[in-house]
């Protein structure tokens, strides 16, 4: 059995932190918000001069966009922090981590926590209604388990991602700008229908960085729409089989990290 | 609990090289070369040596942040790295430099975090609590968020984060670096009565002579990556004729003062040779600082006097580098 109480105990100063500053709190909500907001508006901009993107009109896209953003936001919220780790290295952070009876990265991942990225969820979840509502989806258990099961899978996704991201700061000395750009990119890129990807893009965010199972590929199985040969729209089942290779970069590349810390040089 | 002939560290031939890159080369730079170290529980050692010695890295290796390149190492019984979450309840670390206390909280949860994460019970937490802040005065700033600490403050609640668990080994890296002589006197005085109460073990770097004379039974010097001296403090002195400095400010500048026994190190604060402020180098083994300044008094014409004076101890630095030449 896992001692859950010394992460709770971490992770409610931090929240009693966040809370104690109530005004920039609300400041930092009130912009999370706004840029979901605005983002969601671009796609809109978008379709007043096409009516489909990819096989998908608009309608789907807010769904897509609302599953991938409101997943992303939830990781970002637990696992976000992964990406001070440079700062962490620098002030020597993680080398009070070692001297703790907790494994590192269940430290690091619970050292921190961005209530404020709920208000970006919202945002998010807000969208995944509204596509919900203005798509004609035909309800069945099966639906309704895809869709349970894309939103879990997708935060399981996006977690791995910051946590590869993370693994690779130990190698790169101010990397985080070429991880950003998987990371951030990814989540952009989830927020996209995958159909209008070239091949690299296919390669990369569809299957080496699962990006495409996190929303489109549920969305395409939800409603029922064929996909394109490489991602066909069945393959919106496999979200949990991505989530789980996600993981499994995700640790390698943590471990790798960890290895070279303590091992390797500098 | 029978500590009396357990070992608490012992390293074999350890080791450790740095792979560093300059430009396109790789090099590879040797930061502890073999290491031979023994401490008994309930020991106090001073480990000491230039910057660059391999000290940090000795310590790293020790608590199983670094995996070392070569050799052996066991602490507290434990194989450091492998066996890190063990080992990690039964040592305490402080170092000077990175805080294990949360900046933005007061120090108070700080010391309830720390006590969930080695997982103490309440009427625990709230004993060794209650001893540490009694014992190292913290009741005045528990409620007082750490960045708002003075360095000496902080340094004590440190301290006290790092001994909240009741380790057996208590490692120190330079803990008295900064801090002013009331502080250090007070972290000193600590020390010595936690460890007679409890019997924890220490080890403890430092650049400061003080820390080493009033806080450790042994000590422990190395030079590029290799232990070359390991007894007492004053053995170690005597070896190398580790001198203090008496500081005199005086009502009126003199020429260099030439006292038997004394070297003369330099004046300051006056013109054509003169000096307001002057150094006299002394060995405690030959003469006694009370001597030095009667032959000083004698010197003095109708009208000076000493207005003040210090006594400088010998740095540690100091001592190293003479050790260092000797063996060059």
């Amino acid at each position: 059995m896992v001692d859950l109480a010394p992460y709770r105990a971490v992770l409610a100063s931090r929240i009693r932190a966040q809370r104690s500053h109530r005004a920039s709190f609300r400041l930092d909500l009130g912009s999370s918000v706004l840029v979901g907001f605005v983002e969601l508006a671009e796609i809109a901009v978008l379709f007043l001069t096409v009516d489909r993107l990819g096989g998908l009109d608009l309608a789907a896209i807010v769904l897509v966009f609302g599953i991938a953003d409101m997943s992303f936001s939830l990781a970002d919220m637990v696992f976000g922090h992964c990406d001070n780790l440079p700062t962490y290295l620098k002030a020597g952070t993680l080398d009070v981590f070692y001297l703790r009876p907790q494994p590192l990265l269940a430290q690091l991942v619970t050292s921190d926590i961005s209530l404020r990225r709920l208000a970006r969820a919202a945002v998010g979840l807000a969208a995944l209604v509204a596509g919900l509502v203005v798509n004609d989806v035909a309800w069945s258990l099966a639906n309704a388990v895809l869709l349970v099961l894309a939103v879990v899978s997708g935060v399981v996704t996006f977690s791995a991602m910051f946590v590869w991201a993370g693994g690779m700061q130990f190698f790169l000395v101010d990397g985080y700008e070429a991880t950003n750009a998987f990371v951030y990119g990814g989540r952009y890129a989830a927020t996209q229908p995958a159909s209008v990807w070239g091949r690299p893009l296919v390669v990369v965010f569809g299957f080496f960085f699962p990006m495409a199972f996190t929303a489109y590929l549920p969305t395409l199985t939800l409603l029922g729409l064929p996909g394109s040969d490489w991602l066909p729209g069945w393959l919106g089942w496999f979200a949990p089989v991505a989530a789980v290779w996600a993981w499994v970069l995700a640790l390698a590349s943590w471990r790798t990290g960890v290895r070279h810390y303590q091992g390797g040089g500098g | 609990m029978s500590t009396a002939t357990q070992t608490v560290i012992e390293t074999r031939g350890l080791g450790r090289d740095f792979r560093v890159r300059e430009g396109m080369r790789r090099r590879t730079v040797v930061a502890l070369d073999a290491l031979d170290m023994r401490v008994e529980a309930g020991e106090a050692v001073g480990y000491i040596g230039a910057n660059g010695a391999g000290k940090s890295t000795t310590i790293k290796m020790l608590c199983g942040i670094l995996v070392p390149t070569r050799g052996e190492v066991l602490t507290c019984g434990h194989r450091p790295v492998p066996d890190r979450r063990r080992l990690a309840r039964e040592i305490g670390v402080v170092f000077g430099q990175r805080s294990q206390l949360w900046w933005d909280l007061p120090t108070a949860e700080s010391f309830r975090i720390l006590a969930a994460v080695h997982g103490l019970d309440a009427a625990r937490e709230k004993h060794r609590t209650g001893e540490l802040v009694e014992r190292l005065e913290l009741d005045e700033f528990l409620t007082v968020p750490v960045r708002q600490l003075s360095l000496g403050q902080r340094m004590r609640a440190e301290v006290a984060a790092a001994l909240l668990h009741s380790p057996r080994l208590l490692i120190l890296d330079e803990p008295t670096i900064g801090l002013d002589v009331l502080s250090k006197q007070r972290l000193r005085e600590f020390l010595v009565a936690e460890r007679r109460e409890h019997g924890t073990t220490l080890l403890l770097t430092t650049h400061d002579m003080g820390d080493v004379e009033r806080l450790c039974d042994r000590v422990l010097l190395v030079d590029r990556g290799a232990l070359v001296y390991s007894g007492t403090l004053a053995g170690l002195s005597r070896t190398v004729g580790a001198e203090r400095v008496m500081v005199l400010d005086l009502a009126e500048p003199l020429p260099p003062l030439q006292v038997a026994g004394t070297t003369h190190r330099g004046s300051e604060g006056g013109t054509g040779g003169l000096g307001l402020r002057q150094r006299l180098a002394f060995d405690p083994a030959a003469t006694t600082a009370a001597k030095v300044l009667a032959a000083v008094t004698e010197q003095l014409g109708a009208g000076n006097e000493v207005l003040d004076l210090a006594i400088e101890e010998p740095d540690v630095e100091d001592v190293v580098r003479r050790v260092y030449a000797a063996r060059r």
